[in-house]
């Protein structure tokens, strides 16, 4: 799933960021890189941008920024067992 | 991140003190009175994490403080007295890069690097440390005299963070002085520190990265031979040789139009002395 996926108040693992150049070097910049933990804080009131927490800071991207990101959703074990 | 352990330096003369009367032993507040100045020292850092403050606490100017992202537009300036030894400080635009993003990375990056201030002070938000510390290592990529400033360290001890910057500063070989620059704490230690390592008395070991990568070096050493030759004087070719074979637009054109030497001018940066005291 990409970031722009990922629901209000859930967790997830970046794996990938395929955005490209400058605006690559900007995603790295905000610490957005493989193995970050980025959480969805709140969505505006048209859904775009998004807020995400980033490395304990709040950073709000737009939806064709979250899409170049691939991110695998985190479960706490409960959810995982109600899950099967 | 979490390998830190606190101890506490509040400086305790200065802990009960308004920040605006906090006394430093010797220190002046020159205001924006600079016809000549010892050492340069700038101040960088994320937006947010307090640089206006301290700028302020140390020159007695009121530039304006504001919790908002990009306030600074280019640079403030001002001036201060210590120990017989005049500083005039820069305070640049917060920054999460100096990779040239934004007009306000550009102004802060040229500064760090053309304008070679004796000191680069790098504030960071002891909060959010793992960000911060990201433009530390990118300004130790341009220069080697740097004191990370670990800002707002009163809102960290509430928050029940703990940081070691012993062992922040031996990793990242330069000091690391805790503040919280609102409330005065450590700001004459800070102060010291940036007045020796000014007179080169405080020897810095800057953690850079290695790329690890020998065509990478290859190219590297090739292109910064090149500078060298084209602007003598360069203060840091290889610096400059990584931002072409990023793509860096803005160093690009610098290059093609031979304009990149004409930072180091003195006169290159017009909007140093337009500052008012209000």
């Amino acid at each position: 799933m990409t970031l722009n996926q990922l629901g209000v108040g859930r967790k997830a693992t970046v794996k990938k960021v395929y955005s490209e150049s400058a605006e690559r070097r900007r995603m790295l910049d905000l610490g957005i890189l493989p193995g970050t933990v980025v959480e969805t804080v709140m969505s505006s009131p048209l859904g775009d941008p998004v807020a995400y927490r980033i490395r304990s800071a709040v950073v709000a991207l737009r939806r064709e920024q979250a899409e170049l990101i691939e991110v695998q959703e985190n479960f706490t074990a409960d959810e995982m067992e109600s899950r099967g | 991140m979490s390998v830190y352990v606190e101890t506490a330096t509040a400086a305790k003369e200065c802990g009960a003190c308004p920040s605006t009367s906090c006394n430093t032993a010797h220190l002046t507040r020159l205001g924006i009175k600079m016809d000549d100045w010892d050492y340069v020292v700038a101040l960088a850092g994320n937006p947010n994490t307090g640089k206006s403050t301290l700028f302020n606490a140390w020159t007695g100017l009121r530039q304006h403080v504001g919790n908002w992202n990009g306030k600074t537009v280019t640079r403030a300036e001002g001036a201060l007295r210590y120990n017989d030894r005049k500083f005039k400080l820069v305070d640049l635009p917060g920054t999460y890069s100096l990779l040239s993003m934004s007009v306000h990375e550009e102004v802060a990056r040229d500064f760090v690097l053309f304008g070679r201030p004796d000191v680069t002070v790098v504030v960071v938000d002891a909060n959010r440390l793992e960000r911060g510390l990201h433009l530390v290592l990118q300004t130790l990529e341009i220069t080697d005299r740097v004191v990370v400033c670990l800002n707002l360290i009163d809102e960290a001890r509430r928050n029940n963070l703990k940081i070691d910057e012993r062992a922040l500063a031996r990793d990242l070989g330069v000091p690391v002085v805790p503040t919280a620059v609102r409330h005065g704490e450590g700001l004459p230690e800070l102060l010291r520190v940036v007045d020796e390592m000014a007179q080169g008395r405080y020897p810095t070991r800057p953690h850079r990265l290695n790329y690890r990568d020998a065509a990478l070096e290859a190219a590297v050493a090739q292109l910064a031979g090149q500078l060298e030759g084209m602007f003598p004087g360069l203060p840091n070719a290889r610096w400059v040789a990584l931002r072409l074979l990023e793509n860096d637009e803005s160093i690009i054109r610098a290059v093609r139009e031979g304009t990149l030497g004409d930072l180091q001018r003195p006169d290159a940066f017009p909007e140093l002395m337009q500052l008012e005291a209000r």
